[in-house]
Formats: structure tokens, C-alpha cells, sequence
């Protein structure tokens, strides 16, 4: 029946977007665009608001969303499954501003098809002071940079950050409720947020990836009904950005993830996920030079005596190194930009040395990313991209080389 | 006019990009240079057997899928990296027989020791006063080989009198096997017990009995075969009977059929000068009566392992190694001091598979070849003092030897 319930507001959803197009193709006095510049968020924290929508004078809600595609040929030490095409997601946004200061923004995205159909936002925000909002629903925990601002469209590069991933594990959303607020002096913003939310479970060093993973332990369905086990995971997040140099974030996030008692019988003992991260970004050379990042750092406490194989404390970074090399009209897009440009990443899922052999733990992965990204609008991009990776299994055994070759897109409509 | 110019500039860079993929990708490693490869020659419904107990060897529980709740491992693959050997961190232990009185501890959850738990469950502790001895993953390309030599060979190769007088006295281990493992049509029988040939003290009887015997012991994954999880004595909770298992059989047949059909280990640079003067090294002190190069497989359904000569370099038959080798534990109807003599192929290739590290012998307590060497005693005892008397330069041709196998 749920899933019923489900599937119908889905249709609803789609409904609403079809006939605000349809209403959009007739007259533009009744529905228009707000377009922002996607790559340009004014802090990581307002990135989910500062999207284009669709707006309508006739009606209360505005519609956005965005597409994600690409071609891949990707080989592993020469052997290759050959060439594959990806529809990574396509995810549909709704904002709603009911009163001058509440409003309501929500986020359907469906990942790879429709084999993931995940409401990835869905929150209402009140504002008290600008220092003071509440937020609640299905909220983005504000850890890293990437999390709060995922969009496609706003990056040159195909694939998302591996720490991204794979340390933080993107999009992580949970249900539940904090504040937020800005502070504006002049040239500088200083930005937090605060959110009690539902958490990880067991899975997190229970799982099939055979490494510790808080992705493994955000999969949980009941999360957005009932934590796994009644203690909120608390996340925060510090902003400062100056207009003329950039923006630094400190954020942190922990809570217990294991079900640690049923029923008021304790049945094990509270183990907690810690995680920090550091991510900056910064413009220069008048815009042209885009040089952002991120470093994560997770502390998960593991049972005495725990196979190996997963790690209690994992790490990664990525810096992402953009240059604008040409920006002019081109093909009849107006400020249309070629950029080139390149991501080097290094995440390490398990950081330690075996109790037997003293030796370095290795299950970690490095890779340089090339890219040369065109962007005929400030909404749209399309992307070649090409991956040199390097890997280690968990015994740190010669390292394993991958390629690959990708070619995609990805566009706000 | 512009935006076709721009749709024929995308297409020619797409169409180079493509074009040129397999110049930007790296070459494959050399067969030599891997063990996960199948044997050639397999039909293609055999290539998708061994395809799908490929998935399955990797294939990692958790406890949904069955593990545990106390376990070893989590998928073979993490013992067995790369079809090869395993790593200290990875061993196994076993406990509670100390001759061939069989095992005095099997209600204290003997013999293999299950040290991990799940969350919320105690792995096992060795019982007090029980001794025990720790096992390495051997490496498993090859094994369909292994399996197929006949069984009158290997009582053809056993002098258990030393009737030779070499000082080498190999003999078969005579075993009984449990009563789901279905013997070979042509299968010797002595007193209710069949030739076994598997394992470090060679009590397993074939591959099938080997990997329903892993599922269960290194993974808690139950079978139709071994339907109940390892008992955990620490905890004093009896595991009950699974209403299914863990796996079917199908699953459990294709890691069967993986492993039968992996390649054998190939030796590098055998034309090597150096490599060869190490060769008859190798066998001038004695290396290769125990390790011997060369063994023939028998009859077998699948056409590319069938009557096939094949070089593992043992000779599958069990030998005294003296008192530096006894850990005071053992299995079946071998002797503490006895281990079944290890295939050599492939011992070249283990750093590749041991982190950069060599680790040898059954624990992995050598660090080398020269230091697996002096931990030979008993049979190998006059093999080891010859190798310690010849010079340095041919000590270096015959580690060289062994680092191309």
C-alpha cells in the first residue's frame, strides 16, 4: 500500500512539472525561468536553494530539477568490459515560499533509471532572525562540502569525489531537525548549521563491501521512520567565505550507529561514527582559476577483536583544479566557457597496520583526473573526462590500474 | 552552419576519444604473471561455470547472507588473494588433537577456531591446554590438477619403510571421510578409509569436501552439506539447524568447478641460465624427491584437464619434518610432525600476494626461501645440510630457481 502511496505522488510530482512546462511553452507571462549561475553558490550551505527554477505567478510551487548521463569505457589492469552508457540520475526539485519567511524545497532523484528512487530532500525552513532558522524534515547533513552541493551540473567531472563516496557517503540525507544562520560583515559570510537527525546502522561494519562503510550504513529504509537505535547523530557545520578569497568549512558528525538495545534489553555495546571535514574553494586570475576541496576523516569504534578488513579510522581528500581557457560566444550560446582542468584524489578505507605483521593496511585508491569541460550556458555541461586510477587491496599487494574514458552531460532544465 | 561545425568538432572527438581507448588503457599482466586465469581449452557452458564460482569466490557475506555468526573470513577471495596465498592476517587456526587418537576437543568447538564474531555474538578462544597450530591459505590455481592424479601414483611414489634407503619415507594418508563426500568411481579403499590429499596434512579428500568444509568453517555459510554453523563452545549456545542454507548447491558447484578450472601456476624466465643451473640444484640436493616436478592428471570430463602432465612440484604424500615443524597438533591420521609436502608452483609469485612480503611455510613464519630452508628437519634434514654446504653463487641459482616457479 505504501509503495502505492508512493508511486501516486510521484505521478502527482510529475503531473505538476509536465503541465507548468506545457504552461511555460504557451505564454511567459505565466511562467519564468530563474536562472542562476549553477557553478557559483554564494555559500555550500545555500547551494540547495540557489538553483534555477521554474516559476509560475498562478501557482505556489516552483519546479526545477536535473539530468545526468554519460558514456564509459573503463578497463581494470587491460581487461575491459567494454563501452556502457550510464543515466546516472535525473532528480526533480519543488520550493514552495508559503509565507516572507517559510519555505519548502524538496528532491526526488532517480538514480540510474528508476533502480534508486530516493527523496533526497524534503525540508521546511522558518526564519526567525538570518541568524536564526529552523529546519526540518529530510535534511542533507551539512558534513563536507560535496554533500550540500552535489548538483551534476555544477562540476567538470563525471564522476563524484571517491572521499565524496566513499568516506562521506553522498547524498546523505536523514530525517530530522536543527538550525542554521548567516552572519554578513562587509566582505565576509560566516555561515553554521546544527541538525539532530536519525543516523547509521549495524551495516556500517555488517555489510557486503567487506570494509567499514557508513554508505553501506545510511541504506537502512526504516531510517526515515524510526532511527536504528533511538540516539540522534548530531552534525554541524562552520562557513567563513570573504568575497575576494573564498570559502572555508569545518563540519563534524557523530553518533552511535549500532542497535545496541532491543526492546530496553542491552544486547551489545554503544560503538560511535565520528567523522570531520575540512573543504575549501576559491576563485582567481578574474574568475578564470577555480581551485576547491575537501578532506574527510571518519573514526568508527569496531567490536574487540574485529576482522581487519574493516578499518576504524578512513581518510580522503580530492582538490579539483578548474581553468577557464576560453570564454566568449561560441556556436551561438552567449558566454559560453571551455574549461580545463583536473581532480587528484587519494582515499585510504583503511588506515592502520595488521596486529600480525606490523605491516601498512592498504584498500586505498589514488587517481588523477583530467578533464576538458564545455559549458554553453551556466546550467549546462558537457564533460570529457579521463581517469588513471590506482588501488590496493586490503593486504597492499601490488597496486591495480584502472582507466577510463567518459563522455556525458549534465544539465539543469 | 556554426552548430553543425560544432556537432562534426564533438563527433571527431568523441570518435577519437573511443578510438583511442585502448591506447590509453593499461596492458594486461602476463599470464605467468597471475593465477586467476581459467585453463584453456574450456567449452563455452564451462567458461560460464567458472564465471559464476569466480563471482561466488568473491562473492563477501555479511549476516544477511549468512556469515558467522562466528567466522574466519568473509569471502574466500579475502584469503585466497588472487587464486594465491594468504597472509598471517588472514590465517586459520586449529586446535585439540595431538596425534592420531583423533580430536580430544570437539566439544570445546574443535578443530578450527572461529575468532571473529559479528557484532553482538564472542569469537572462540582456544580451550586451556589445548594445543593448536596456524595454517596459511595455500594458493588454489592448479588444484584441478591436483585432484585428478590417480591415486595408485601416489602409492607408487610412497616408500612409508624407506625401502630406497634415501631417508625419505612418504607415505599416503589413509582417512575417513564424512559420508556426504561421494568418492571417485576407481577409488582405493583400506579399512573404511580413502587416500586423502588436501590440506596442509592432507586429510581432505577432494576439492568438493574442501570448500563445503571452508563455506563452513572460515565463513559460518551453511550448506546442504554441513547445514550447522560452527559451534561456539565460549559461548555455550548451540547453534541450531538452518532451515535452508546459506547457499545452494548450485552456488557451492561453481566454486567447485572455479577452482578445478583455475590455470595452473606457470614458471618465468625457464630458459633462464641461471634459472636452470638452479634446476638441477634443486634436485642434485635432494629438493625433488619430496617436491617432485612433474605429475600426470587421469581420466577427467573436462577435456582441458584431462590426461595432462602438469608441474606442481610435490608429491602430495605425507613426511616427517621433524621437531622444528611440530606444532603438537594435527588431523585425520597424520602424525604432528607430518605435513603433506606443499606444491612449490607459484611460490615465486607470492610476495604478489603477502603485501610485497614473502611469508612461507604453513604459518608463514619464514621470511625467505633460505629461512624456509632451515626449518626443513627430519626427512628433509639431509636435503637442508646439503643445501647449506653447497656455495653461496649456488644457493643464489637455486633461490632463483624457486623465485621463477
Amino acid at each position: 500500500m505504501r509503495k502505492y502511496i508512493f508511486n501516486f505522488k510521484i505521478l502527482n510530482t510529475l503531473l505538476l512539472f509536465a503541465c507548468i512546462h506545457h504552461v511555460h511553452g504557451q505564454s511567459d507571462s505565466l511562467a519564468r525561468r530563474k536562472t542562476n549561475d549553477s557553478i557559483r553558490p554564494r555559500l555550500n550551505m545555500d547551494a540547495i536553494y540557489n538553483r534555477p527554477f521554474l516559476t509560475s505567478t498562478k501557482l505556489p510551487v516552483a519546479i526545477g530539477g536535473y539530468i545526468e548521463a554519460n558514456t564509459q569505457y573503463r578497463s581494470t589492469d587491460g581487461v575491459s568490459d567494454g563501452l556502457h552508457f550510464q543515466m546516472r540520475r535525473m532528480t526533480l526539485f519543488v520550493s514552495s515560499t508559503m509565507s516572507k519567511k517559510i519555505k519548502f524545497l524538496s528532491e526526488l532523484e532517480f538514480e540510474e533509471g528508476t533502480k534508486e528512487i530516493n527523496l533526497e530532500y524534503c525540508a521546511m525552513d522558518i526564519e526567525a532572525h538570518p541568524l536564526l532558522n529552523f529546519r526540518g524534515g529530510i535534511i542533507m547533513n551539512p558534513i563536507g562540502a560535496f554533500n550540500q552541493n552535489h548538483d551534476g551540473p555544477r562540476w567538470d567531472f563525471i564522476d563524484r569525489p571517491i572521499c565524496a563516496t566513499g568516506i562521506i557517503p553522498s547524498t546523505l540525507s536523514n530525517v530530522g531537525m536543527g538550525i542554521h544562520g548567516k552572519y554578513f560583515s562587509h566582505l565576509w559570510i560566516v555561515g553554521y548549521e546544527f541538525y539532530l537527525t536519525n543516523g547509521f546502522d549495524d551495516k556500517v561494519i555488517n555489510n557486503t563491501e567487506g570494509r567499514t562503510s557508513l554508505h553501506a550504513g545510511k541504506e537502512n529504509p526504516e531510517k526515515f521512520a524510526q532511527s536504528s537505535n533511538g540516539m540522534p547523530l548530531s552534525t554541524g557545520k562552520l562557513a567563513i567565505r570573504h568575497r575576494n578569497i573564498g570559502e572555508m568549512g569545518f563540519s563534524f558528525m557523530q553518533g552511535v550507529y549500532n542497535t545496541w538495545q532491543i526492546e530496553g534489553l542491552k544486547v551489545d555495546h554503544k560503538r560511535k561514527a565520528t567523522v570531520f571535514a575540512v573543504d575549501y574553494n576559491t576563485t582567481m586570475l578574474n574568475n578564470k582559476l577555480t581551485i576547491m576541496g575537501e578532506y574527510d576523516r571518519a573514526m568508527v569504534e569496531l567490536p574487540g577483536n574485529y576482522t581487519q578488513q574493516f578499518g576504524s579510522l578512513q581518510w580522503g581528500a580530492y582538490t579539483d583544479v578548474i581553468y577557464t581557457v576560453i570564454q566568449k560566444k561560441m556556436f551561438g550560446w552567449e558566454k559560453a566557457k571551455l574549461n580545463m582542468g583536473a581532480r587528484f584524489e587519494w582515499v585510504d578505507y583503511n588506515d592502520g597496520r595488521f596486529r600480525e605483521t606490523k605491516t601498512n593496511i592498504g584498500d586505498d585508491i589514488k587517481a588523477i583526473v583530467p578533464t576538458i569541460a564545455f559549458r554553453p550556458s551556466g546550467t549546462t555541461v558537457i564533460r570529457l573526462n579521463y581517469r588513471y586510477e590506482w588501488s590496493h587491496d586490503l593486504l597492499n599487494n601490488p597496486e591495480v590500474k584502472s582507466q577510463a574514458i567518459q563522455f556525458g552531460f549534465s544539465s539543469y532544465f | 552552419m556554426k552548430k553543425l561545425s560544432f556537432v562534426l568538432t564533438l563527433s571527431t572527438a568523441m570518435t577519437l576519444a573511443f578510438s583511442a581507448c585502448k591506447k590509453l588503457v593499461s596492458a594486461s599482466p602476463s599470464k605467468d604473471a597471475v593465477m586467476s586465469s581459467a585453463i584453456e581449452g574450456l567449452s563455452l557452458e564451462q567458461n560460464k561455470r567458472f564465471s559464476d564460482g569466480s563471482e561466488e569466490f568473491s562473492e563477501i557475506y555479511d549476516e544477511g547472507s549468512g556469515l558467522g555468526p562466528i567466522y574466519v573470513a568473509t569471502s574466500c577471495a579475502s584469503c585466497h588473494s588472487g587464486d594465491n596465498k594468504g597472509h598471517p592476517s588472514t590465517n586459520l587456526t586449529r586446535f585439540g588433537q595431538i596425534d592420531t587418537n583423533g580430536n580430544q576437543y570437539l566439544d570445546r568447538g574443535a578443530p578450527q577456531l572461529q575468532h571473529f564474531a559479528l557484532p553482538g555474538y564472542t569469537g572462540e578462544r582456544i580451550p586451556q591446554g589445548a594445543m593448536s597450530s596456524n595454517f596459511m591459505a595455500p594458493i588454489v590455481a592448479g588444484l584441478g590438477y591436483i585432484e585428478l592424479v590417480p591415486e595408485q601414483d601416489m602409492i607408487d611414489m610412497a616408500d612409508p619403510q624407506d625401502l630406497n634407503g634415501d631417508g625419505i619415507s612418504g607415505r599416503v594418508h589413509w582417512n575417513v571421510i564424512p559420508n556426504w563426500v561421494k568418492p571417485s568411481a576407481n577409488a582405493i579403499q583400506q579399512n573404511g578409509k580413502y587416500i586423502c590429499r588436501f590440506g596442509r596434512k592432507g586429510g581432505v579428500y577432494n576439492l568438493h569436501q574442501q570448500i563445503v568444509g571452508a563455506f563452513n568453517n572460515d565463513m559460518g555459510i551453511t550448506t546442504s552439506y554441513m547445514p550447522i554453523d560452527p559451534y561456539n563452545a565460549e559461548s555455550g549456545i548451540h547453534p541450531s539447524l538452518s532451515s535452508g542454507a546459506d547457499i545452494d548447491d548450485k552456488s557451492l558447484n561453481s566454486t567447485v568447478f572455479y577452482i578445478q578450472a583455475l590455470q595452473a601456476p606457470i614458471q618465468r624466465d625457464q630458459n633462464n641460465v641461471v634459472v636452470m643451473e638452479g634446476k638441477t640444484i634443486f634436485k642434485n640436493i635432494g629438493c625433488a624427491k619430496c617436491h617432485v616436478e612433474s605429475l600426470r592428471t587421469g581420466n577427467s570430463i573436462i577435456s582441458a584437464l584431462h590426461q595432462k602432465t602438469f608441474y606442481p612440484y610435490t608429491d602430495l604424500l605425507l613426511h616427517d619434518m621433524g621437531a622444528a615443524l611440530n606444532d603438537h597438533y594435527t588431523e585425520g591420521f597424520a602424525m604432528a610432525s607430518e605435513w603433506r609436502t606443499t606444491p612449490l608452483w607459484g611460490v615465486g609469485l607470492s610476495k604478489d600476494a603477502q603485501g610485497g612480503v614473502m611469508y612461507l611455510m604453513h604459518d608463514g613464519r619464514a621470511g625467505s626461501f633460505e629461512e624456509a630452508i632451515q626449518w626443513h628437519g627430519g626427512e628433509a634434514e639431509q636435503s637442508k645440510i646439503n643445501f647449506n654446504q653447497i656455495s653461496k653463487t649456488d644457493q643464489n641459482r637455486l633461490i632463483a630457481f624457486l623465485s621463477s616457479l
